[in-house]
């Protein structure tokens, strides 16, 4: 109202609430914030479909918490009615465990390609660590979730796993009973990974996200060597550019689950029963597959040690190297130290590829 | 319109119907669904010798819990033990020989009708007979 004399015009709804919440700052930000655009930039998107999948993850899990209880006598047959009788039940399940292991394929992708375009090194150190521990909270939230519907294929695979553990040397005897709430695998055992699975895991995930979201905020994006020597890379706006972009992702990322779902939607199974024998073609999850094909393939013996022994030992000391890849490549990226954490890097990926691939392509007897 | 604006009017088209593809499914899924239950109209409620006169024993009844009522004077009497104020489990109490809900003191007579306190309506009867060794709690037919 130029030059008139009436009230002043009442602030829009966006005033109202930045006036108490201080938007601003965090909008001055997201309009600040750039991404660097050259030929990789492909891979930046893998994180934020990562985080995509883990918010499917925590929505349909608070959802299936409505009907699902955790006591070995109920557990299969809540999940079983939740399947059967509430409207869509199956449908929110299917998308959970989907999404659980497509946001695990995601986070991998993620690393690899972070490991590859040495995205790691200084000052992102602490942004590695933090994802390598939220990756491991990803698979132990697999494998806990696994347990939950109390059914033959999972309680193996349980039994499997926690016995892995129990033959660590030194803690193994304790970490096997600290994990299954005793010696067998038992309803105790079930309430325990449901606590650590509802609990536990997401109080732990919450913080250590925020921390690696927060470093990839303060550092930004970072630009591989390769594209570093060649010049400072383009730049793309985070607002609108990249978030539409990513959009994208997350709307087809949506698509493919809902068909999975629709498609193959995840079956029940048999309920488990602790005395019967195992059934045959028993598998852990596929993100396991490559360690346990690794364990199947080493002799009974390995010098005067058990061969699963050596298998679990070697398998975690490659994951510790790994883990410490940016302290231990060269801080420039480039070299011959570089050239061979790449390599090491891409054997990586052959070895874990080749490892699954052996393991279904043998079925149950290699 | 601007092709900007159409653009923009599709977006918001768009994504409501993806909104409303995601919500209707979460919506369905919170409402539980209605499990039909076995009707039940006749229960074994205690054996013969198993309430002495001036007592009671609440049993289930199909879904719901009803009171077996054994007077001072040998009879046997059932209700509902749903107070029909709100839904508490009601008692006998043989001193002032009262049917009585702790809940917020409503009383009921011998009779189950509703006589002190809030309820408003009396509790539904049943009838009772003794066969062979077992008292039997039947719905009175057309209840």
């Amino acid at each position: 109202m130029p030059g008139g004399g009436g009230p002043p015009a009442r602030p829009g709804w966006r005033e109202w609430l930045d006036v108490r919440l201080g938007l601003e700052p965090l909008r001055r930000l997201a309009e600040h914030k750039e991404v660097p655009a050259h030929r990789h930039t492909f891979w930046y998107y893998w994180g934020g479909m990562t985080l995509f999948l883990f918010g499917v993850q925590v929505a349909t899990g608070i959802l299936l918490l409505l009907y699902y209880r955790a006591s070995a006598d109920e557990a299969y047959e809540s999940v079983r009615f939740l399947m059967t009788q509430v409207s869509f039940g199956w449908l929110i399940r299917s998308i959970h465990s989907w999404s659980a292991n497509l946001m695990i394929g995601a986070a991998l992708i993620h690393m690899f390609s972070v490991f590859l375009l040495k995205a790691y090194r200084g000052p992102r150190e602490v942004t590695w660590l933090s994802g390598m521990v939220l990756l491991g909270l990803a698979l132990a939230f697999g494998f806990s979730g696994y347990l939950l519907p109390w059914n033959e294929l999972a309680f193996f695979a349980t039994k499997v796993g926690t016995d892995i553990v129990g033959d660590l040397p030194l803690v193994g005897r304790f970490l096997l009973r600290f994990l299954r709430g005793g010696d067998q695998i038992t309803g105790g055992t079930l309430t325990r990974f449901f606590g650590v699975h509802v609990a536990i895991l997401p109080a732990i995930a919450t913080v250590i996200l925020g921390v690696h979201l927060y470093l990839v905020q303060r550092h930004g994006m970072s630009v591989p060597p390769g594209v570093e020597a060649a010049g400072p890379a383009r730049r793309m706006r985070f607002v609108p550019n990249f978030l539409m972009r990513d959009m994208v992702g997350w709307l087809a990322a949506l698509g493919v689950l809902a068909l999975l779902s629709a498609l193959f939607p995840w079956e029940l199974g048999v309920k488990a029963d602790p005395y019967a024998p195992a059934p045959a073609g028993i598998r852990p999850e596929w993100y396991f597959v490559w360690m346990f094909q690794t364990l199947k393939l080493l002799p009974s013996h390995v010098g005067p040690l058990e061969g699963e022994l050596v298998g679990i030992l070697g398998i975690g000391a490659a994951g510790l190297v790994w883990t410490l890849a940016p302290f231990l490549d060269d801080a420039e990226g480039r070299g011959p130290r570089a050239r061979l954490w790449s390599m090491l890097g891409a054997l990586a990926v052959v070895y874990v590829t080749l490892m699954t691939v052996l393991s279904y392509a043998w079925g149950g007897n290699p | 319109m601007k092709r900007r604006d159409f653009l923009g009017w599709m977006t918001r088209l768009a994504g409501t119907t993806l909104g409303a593809f995601v919500l209707y499914p979460v919506l369905r899924f919170l409402v539980p669904p209605r499990i039909p239950e076995a009707v039940t109209r006749r229960v074994a409620a205690a054996r013969k010798d198993e309430l002495k006169p001036g007592s009671f024993k609440t049993f289930p009844f199909g879904s719901q819990p009803g009171i077996l009522i054994r007077t001072s004077d040998g009879r046997y009497r059932a209700f509902s033990a749903v107070c029909t104020h709100l839904a508490c489990t009601v008692q006998y109490r043989a001193a002032d020989q009262v049917i009585w809900c702790a809940c917020h003191n409503g009383i009921y007579d011998l009779e189950g009708r509703n006589v002190s306190g809030p309820p408003p309506r009396p509790l539904d009867r049943y009838e009772v007979h003794e066969v062979g060794g077992d008292v039997v709690v039947e719905k009175p037919k057309g209840a």
